[in-house]
Order: C-alpha cells, then sequence, then structure tokens
C-alpha cells in the first residue's frame, strides 16, 4: 500500500537524526500545503515525513537588533505580528496575500524557502534584508546567506540530513524603507506573476541613495538579487526615472521565461515598471517624499 | 509499515479514538470515519476552501491537513456550530441574507467567518474579503455572503448584550 509514517520529533536533534537514518527516503513537512498536494498527485513518495510542526525551537518570531525567524513559523504568525509589519514590511507584504488564510494558518517561511519555487514569495523578501540561513547536520550547525541558498527550480544547497532551522536578519540601517510587490492577477489564492523587493537606504538627506537592494521573482530560475541595478542606485539622488533606470538594468540581469501565467516580454516589461513602483514605496517608507 | 495509527483528539466537543492511515487527511477521516459530511472536498489541493474546518480554532484546508497532526487538538465543523437551542448567529445570517445559492461553499465559508468574528467581531468589508479569500463560491458575486458576514457580525453583537 501506498503510505509513509508520519514521525512527529520534538526538537531540531531528533528531527536531524530521524532526517539521517532515512536519507533520501524522506521528506521534511512543515506545513504540508505544497508536500501533500504532491504526494496526492503522485509526485513524490516518501517512505517517511517527518514533521517539524510540533519541534518549538523552529517556530518563533524573535525581534531584538535584527530579526530571527524559525523556519516552522506560519505565514500567518509572521502576518499578524506587529513588530514585523513595522519593522519588516517587506516580509508582511509577502505574506498578506500568500495563498488564503487556511494556506497561512498552515504554510512555513522555510517550507517556502526550501521548496525553492521560482515564485516563492518570501525569497525577494529575504534576500533584499540579507537573511542567513541557519542549517543544522549531522556535523553541526552551518549557515549560508540566502542567495547562495537556492540551486534551481526546487534545488536546494542543502545536503542530505540536512534542515533549516531560522533566517536570521540584521537590523536595518537609520533611513531604511523596504517594499515587495507581487504582481497577480488575484490578490488571493494566486503565484506571482513577477514579484519584485526593493530596500533602499537612504543619507540622512532623505534622497541620496546609501544602500539598494533588489530582488526579483520569478524573473529566472530561482530567485535572484539584481546587483548591478542595486550598485547603479548606491549613491545617486532617487527619483522615479532613477529607479526606471534601475529597472532597465535589472531587466539585462534577469531572464525571465514564458510560462502559463505570464510571457517572456510581459515579464521583460514589467520589471522596470515594479522596480520603480516599490522603490517609490521604500523612499515613503524611510520617510523621504513619493 | 503500512499498519494503521492511533490517533485521539476532540470533534465538536466529544472526545474520538480512531485507528487512521498516516497519510490520510483530516477531511477524509472527518467524512468517512465520522460521518461528518459538512466539509467538502472540493479541489482536494488547498485552493478552494470547501473543507475549511477549525483547528483549535484556527481555520485550516482540512483536504491537505494530516490527520497524524490532529492528534490532541480540537477540531470543530459545520455540524458543531449548531446549539440546542437553534443555529449559530453565523448559519441564520446566512439563511437571512440569502448568503446560501447552491450551497457547497458553504459550510466552509461559514466556518471562516467564524475564525474571523472570534477574533474580529467588527471587521470591515475588507477585512471580510480579506477573511474569505480562500473560500470559492462560484455561483455567486460573494455580495450576498459578504452582507452575512456584516449581519452575523451584529446578531452575535446583539446575543453578547442580551447576556
Amino acid at each position: 500500500m501506498r503510505t509513509f509514517q508520519y514521525l512527529k520529533p520534538t526538537s531540531v536533534r531528533e528531527a536531524q537524526e530521524l532526517l539521517s537514518h532515512f536519507g533520501e527516503k524522506a521528506k521534511i513537512i512543515a506545513g504540508g500545503t505544497d508536500l501533500m498536494v504532491q504526494w496526492k498527485k503522485k509526485l513524490i513518495s516518501p517512505e517517511a515525513m517527518i514533521s517539524v510542526r510540533n519541534v518549538p525551537e523552529l517556530n518563533f518570531v524573535r525581534v531584538d537588533q535584527g530579526l530571527a525567524i524559525g523556519s516552522a513559523t506560519t505565514h500567518r504568525s509572521l502576518e499578524t505580528n506587529p513588530e514585523v509589519r513595522r519593522l519588516f514590511p517587506v516580509i508582511t507584504d509577502a505574506v498578506d496575500n500568500l495563498g488564503s488564510v487556511q494556506v497561512r494558518n498552515s504554510a512555513t517561511i522555510g517550507g517556502n524557502i526550501c521548496n525553492a519555487a521560482p515564485s516563492a514569495d518570501t525569497a525577494p523578501p529575504l534576500l533584499v534584508l540579507d537573511a542567513v540561513v541557519s542549517i543544522a547536520g549531522k556535523e553541526g550547525t552551518t549557515s549560508v546567506p540566502i542567495s547562495e541558498f537556492f540551486g534551481g527550480p526546487s534545488r536546494t544547497v542543502l545536503k542530505p540530513g540536512q534542515l533549516v532551522t531560522d533566517f536570521a536578519i540584521p537590523a536595518p540601517a537609520p533611513n531604511t524603507g523596504m517594499a515587495y510587490w507581487k504582481h497577480s492577477r488575484r490578490k488571493a489564492m494566486d503565484l506571482p506573476m513577477l514579484g519584485v523587493a526593493v530596500l533602499l537606504s537612504l543619507e540622512d538627506d532623505l534622497r541620496t541613495c546609501r544602500k539598494a537592494r533588489i530582488a526579483l521573482g520569478v524573473s529566472a530560475p530561482v530567485p535572484m538579487r539584481a546587483k548591478q541595478a542595486e550598485a547603479f542606485l548606491e549613491g545617486k539622488s532617487i527619483d522615479e526615472s532613477v529607479l526606471t533606470e534601475a529597472g532597465k538594468i535589472a531587466v539585462q540581469e534577469a531572464k525571465p521565461r514564458t510560462t502559463i501565467r505570464a510571457s517572456e516580454w510581459y515579464r521583460r516589461e514589467l520589471i522596470p515598471v515594479l522596480v520603480k513602483r516599490t522603490g517609490l514605496i521604500c523612499i515613503k517608507r524611510a520617510g523621504g517624499k513619493k | 509499515m503500512t499498519s494503521k495509527q492511533t490517533v485521539k483528539f476532540v470533534i465538536n466537543g466529544d472526545e474520538v479514538e480512531l485507528e487512521v492511515l498516516p497519510h490520510w487527511s483530516l477531511l477524509k477521516v472527518l467524512r468517512d470515519s465520522l460521518d461528518l459530511t459538512g466539509a467538502k472536498p472540493g479541489c482536494g489541493e488547498g485552493e478552494c476552501g470547501a473543507c475549511t474546518v477549525l483547528v483549535n480554532g484556527i481555520p485550516i484546508n482540512s483536504c491537505i491537513y494530516p490527520i497524524m497532526e490532529a492528534d490532541g487538538k480540537e477540531v470543530l465543523t459545520v455540524e458543531g456550530l449548531a446549539a440546542n437551542n437553534g443555529l449559530h448567529p453565523i448559519q441564520q445570517a446566512f439563511l437571512e441574507k440569502a448568503g446560501v445559492q447552491c450551497g457547497f461553499c458553504t459550510p466552509g465559508m461559514i466556518m471562516s467567518a467564524k475564525a474571523l468574528l472570534d477574533t474580529n467581531p467588527n471587521p470591515s468589508e475588507d477585512e471580510i474579503r480579506h477573511a474569505i479569500a480562500g473560500n470559492m463560491c462560484r455561483c455567486t458575486g460573494y455580495v450576498q455572503i459578504v452582507e452575512s458576514i456584516q449581519h452575523a457580525a451584529g446578531l452575535m453583537a446583539d446575543a453578547r448584550k442580551r447576556l
């Protein structure tokens, strides 16, 4: 009979040991909103599902100097966290209309990232926030910048026996604005045609860009940073036309494809528009003029 | 390896202990083992919300919720809403404001509405639409459903005043 063992460890150590024991025959399951569907469609048939829902160490949001998010934290608990909304609104933007309330109550940020879909809504925000991914494995804990975590569609740098434990995000500099724009046909239950996250740290004049981050979803095989566009913005006085110019550079760095949700042409047209639009929100949020 | 496992949870106030296969969904157990057919199988993929039930007060898609996670939890389905003295105010409101057409989405809609009104007794229209965005209705334009939930908020406020 086609079934699986459903294992419910209560600590990272126990989860990691189970994962080492089963190797490739096990899958880590968090909210299950992707994995249960893949199971039903017979895309996966693991011997064991190792649930991380009951591991308290993986389910937390800590705001101190920066932000730390446990991998089994649901999107809903991020969405409803007032500190995250106030200090890291780019995350709230991404989780606020990801799936539905029901999906967000189950689905986790770790699941979203580890599935490594090019459309993962939480990936561009973590990229602009310079998040660091902590990984537990047999040999202990390691960490990798989120920009190096994705290996291709549905692929990550995780090795057999390793699981993601948390995401660590440094505190943003003063005068920083950050935003994510998900371009989709519906506001809910939809994947983005394109996702753009921007983070701008401004000088005290609230115009000159000290640091820029631009991340694109569904624009390449993996969520990506547009580093040339970022470098173009740094040191410049930011306005609409400068942001559009940066968006045009980002198009050159992107490798969008034609898929069922949008054509390559349309995605290329969208990038400069959305980089500008999201950048303007950043300036407003940083306290500067629109 | 494929042997059945025991799960124990509270369903609509009653404790149950059941033998299940680990890959079953909560929805399958509700409908096939417990004969609670209020929650509907729609898409089977967590897209349509027809299977929405509350687990520890929180709305989830029961079609993709692993039954093994229900162990030790409290599950509430639409069957658990009506009390001895009649319909729940949300159910009453859906009747009065014609929030029901074919009825397939209704149990899920009502459970999403319950989860919303339990935490936000006086929601705006935007908040209602945000809360039911994961519940598909293919009959209506959602207008009467939104009106039903607004009406339910009023009925529930009245009921609290009477207490």
